[in-house]
């Protein structure tokens, strides 16, 4: 492919403090990382050692007290919302380690809306991917389910297919297997990984299944607000 | 939603009933005296007294001072009088009035009253009385040289029906006139002092073959009276009284329950915004997860208050809708409400107002507090990380 080993994302000696006064923790303490295009790479460290806080700052969803971030060659650290949240339709798809689905709405709604957002495809290709993608992920039975009829892995999947639903070059998620057994957590690393290699995605995922982190083309151990 | 939907449909329905109920009274206050007594009377004639001086020396200055105002009763010359006012845009009736006390002899009893010496066809133009009758018809008072219109509260004392005769006392002379019909104006000192005789028969048994006692004039425009006033009396050199004037004491009357009435509304108004503001508040902080989520996948800030305003949009729709049809009916529910007053206007029910205004004014307020109770949590909630609300550090 012609994406492959492009550099998605870059980031450079990000710190993020958090709490306030007393309670204020130097979460992350000037963190470097890289994801190229194609490539599937795996967070991983012990309980409470700031692989979501990163997350966040690469997904655009936070701001760093210090260092760099640059999203397909451009640089967003310091860039205002607007530019931030058009990155985010554009350019990145996060799956989030809690809280998955607007719960209101069916898997399909959920999946169509960063479609919608984007505005690429007309209503009739936005039902067919959506369609697409929750077969993928094992649900093209359910996608007329709301949320609140949904269970915790299967709110989860629909989340990696809305994740997937604006093919966006870097795909984030936050332990996106935590809440499913082997056969369906083996499905949904199977897809990202597909598409990282279909697509030249580049894909981070947290993960604390050493089976999972094991099977991807990096790994990086991080400790305490570092990479080890 | 539900929640803020029917606090909607309580303000609304709740305005409008309340503005209804205070205001009907007062309207229909001014609505009776304005057809009875009409928007203004032009009356006594003004004479300027001048007192001139001639200053002293060679020079020829004269001054001139105004020493008060000093009044001749009547009017001496109707007609040029009811012409000039016809100049006058607002005005659009003057109908000439001969007033004097009289006795009035009925078969078992006498009472004092009032004659009122009226042109019908001028009077007609100044005032209500042709739908005040409530016995007999206005058309045999046209046709009866020596008819009269009587109040009802004097017809009962004197126990004087339609067709009766009777005889008016006055300046030594008495005359015969028949009950051609009853009116009732609901005003208690009108209807019991107030006898409508023809112009030619009150000068006759008044003895004033000219001149009038004041002219009773009807304005398009009510509420320029005060003005139109001054500048008639102005012109005209007569006083010229505005009901706003006249009736000064009521109307100050129904002011102060016009002000509690607006505390009452105001209050209302606001435990309603308070409930909406709650309510939308409260809707926006559950939502605050899902906002999240939309910013996370690419959002704006402009999207979420949009999406906020759309659904404020929705219940304030149907709440202005629903409320409006609540406040119509509960309004409609209260005017049959039997309440019997006389006195100072006549009703057998509770009066209520209808006024297309109030409910632009309910629904203005609704849009307000709609508006303001979505947007502003929604854009509060906008303006955070989507990371701080996920992680829960958004203050
Ligand atoms: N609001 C906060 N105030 C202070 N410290 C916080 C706050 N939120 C998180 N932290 C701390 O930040 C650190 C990093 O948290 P983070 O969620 O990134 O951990 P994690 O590596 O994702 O853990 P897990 O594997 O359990 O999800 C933790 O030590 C946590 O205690
Ligand atoms: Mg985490």
């Amino acid at each position: 492919m012609a994406f492959t080993n492009e550099l998605a994302l870059r980031c450079d000696g990000l710190h993020r403090y958090l709490g306030q006064d007393d309670a204020r923790v130097h979460v992350l303490k000037g963190v470097s990382f890289e994801a190229r295009r194609g490539e599937v790479y795996a967070i991983v460290g012990p309980s409470g050692c700031g692989k979501s806080t990163l997350l966040y700052l690469l997904g655009l969803l936070d701001r760093p007290d210090g260092g760099e971030i640059e999203i397909n060659g451009q640089m967003m650290s310091t860039s205002d919302d607007i530019a931030r949240t058009d990155a985010r339709c554009e350019h990145i798809g996060f799956v989030f380690q809690f809280h998955f689905l607007m719960l209101e709405f069916s898997a399909l709604d959920n999946v169509m809306m960063p479609m919608r957002k984007l505005g690429r495809l007309s209503q009739q290709e936005m039902v067919e991917r959506a369609h697409y993608l929750l077969s993928s992920v094992g649900l093209g039975e359910k996608t007329h389910r709301l949320g609140t009829q949904l269970s915790g892995g299967e709110q989860q999947r629909v989340a990696v297919a809305r994740a997937l639903a604006n093919q966006p070059s870097i795909i984030l998620a936050d332990e996106p297997t935590g809440n499913l057994d082997v056969k369906n957590s083996g499905l949904v690393f199977d897809l990202l990984t597909r598409l990282a290699k279909e697509n030249g995605q580049a894909v981070v995922l947290v993960t604390h299944n050493p089976e999972i982190a094991a099977r991807c083309d990096f790994t990086r151990p991080m400790r305490d607000g570092l990479f080890v | 939603m539900l929640m803020s939907l029917s606090c909607t449909v309580l303000g609304v329905g709740l305005f409008v009933l309340t503005q209804a109920t205070t205001r009907g009274f007062e309207e229909f206050f001014i609505k009776t005296i304005l057809g009875t007594d009409g928007a203004m009377r032009v009356e006594d004639k003004i004479q300027d007294t001048l007192r001139q001086m001639t200053a002293g020396g060679g020079s020829d200055f004269q001054i001139s001072q105004r020493q008060g105002l000093k009044y001749i009763e009547g009017i001496e010359e109707p007609k040029l009088i009811i012409n000039a006012l016809k100049d006058f845009s607002n005005v659009s009736g003057a109908a000439p009035v001969l007033r004097g006390s009289v006795l009035v002899r009925a078969d078992f009893k006498n009472e004092s009253a009032q004659v009122f010496g009226i042109h019908l066809e001028d009077q007609l133009k100044v005032s209500d009385l042709g739908r005040q009758i409530v016995q007999g018809d206005i058309a045999t008072f046209r046709e009866q040289p020596a008819g009269a219109l009587m109040g009802r509260v004097l017809a009962d004392r004197l126990q004087l029906s339609t067709g009766s005769s009777f005889i008016l006392e006055a300046q030594g002379q008495r005359l015969r006139y028949s009950v051609s019909a009853i009116y009732e104006t609901g005003v208690a000192d009108i209807d019991k002092m107030r006898v409508y005789v023809h112009m030619s028969e009150a000068r006759s048994l008044l003895k004033k073959p000219s001149g009038v006692s004041f002219v009773q004039v009807n304005l398009f425009e009510k509420d320029r009276a005060p003005q139109n006033a001054m500048q008639i009396q102005e012109v005209l050199k007569h006083s010229a009284k505005p009901w706003q004037e006249r009736e000064k004491s009521w109307l100050s009357t129904f002011r102060a329950l016009r002000i509690s009435s607006a505390i009452t509304v105001s209050v209302f108004t606001l435990i309603a915004g308070l409930a909406m503001f709650n309510t939308l508040a409260m809707i926006v902080l559950e939502k605050t997860k899902d906002i999240a989520i939309l910013r996370s996948m690419g959002y704006e800030r402009r999207d979420i208050t949009q999406i906020f305003l759309w659904q404020a949009g929705i219940v304030l729709t149907i709440g202005a809708i629903l409320g409006c049809i609540v406040g119509a009916l509960s309004t409609l529910g209260v005017s049959h409400m039997p309440l019997p007053i006389s006195g100072i206007f006549k009703t057998e029910t509770f009066v209520v107002s209808w006024n297309g205004w109030h409910y632009v004014e309910a629904i203005t307020t609704a849009a307000l507090m709609v508006m303001i109770a979505s947007l502003i949590p929604a854009r509060r909630a906008a303006r955070l990380e989507p990371g701080d609300i996920v992680r829960g550090t958004a203050q």
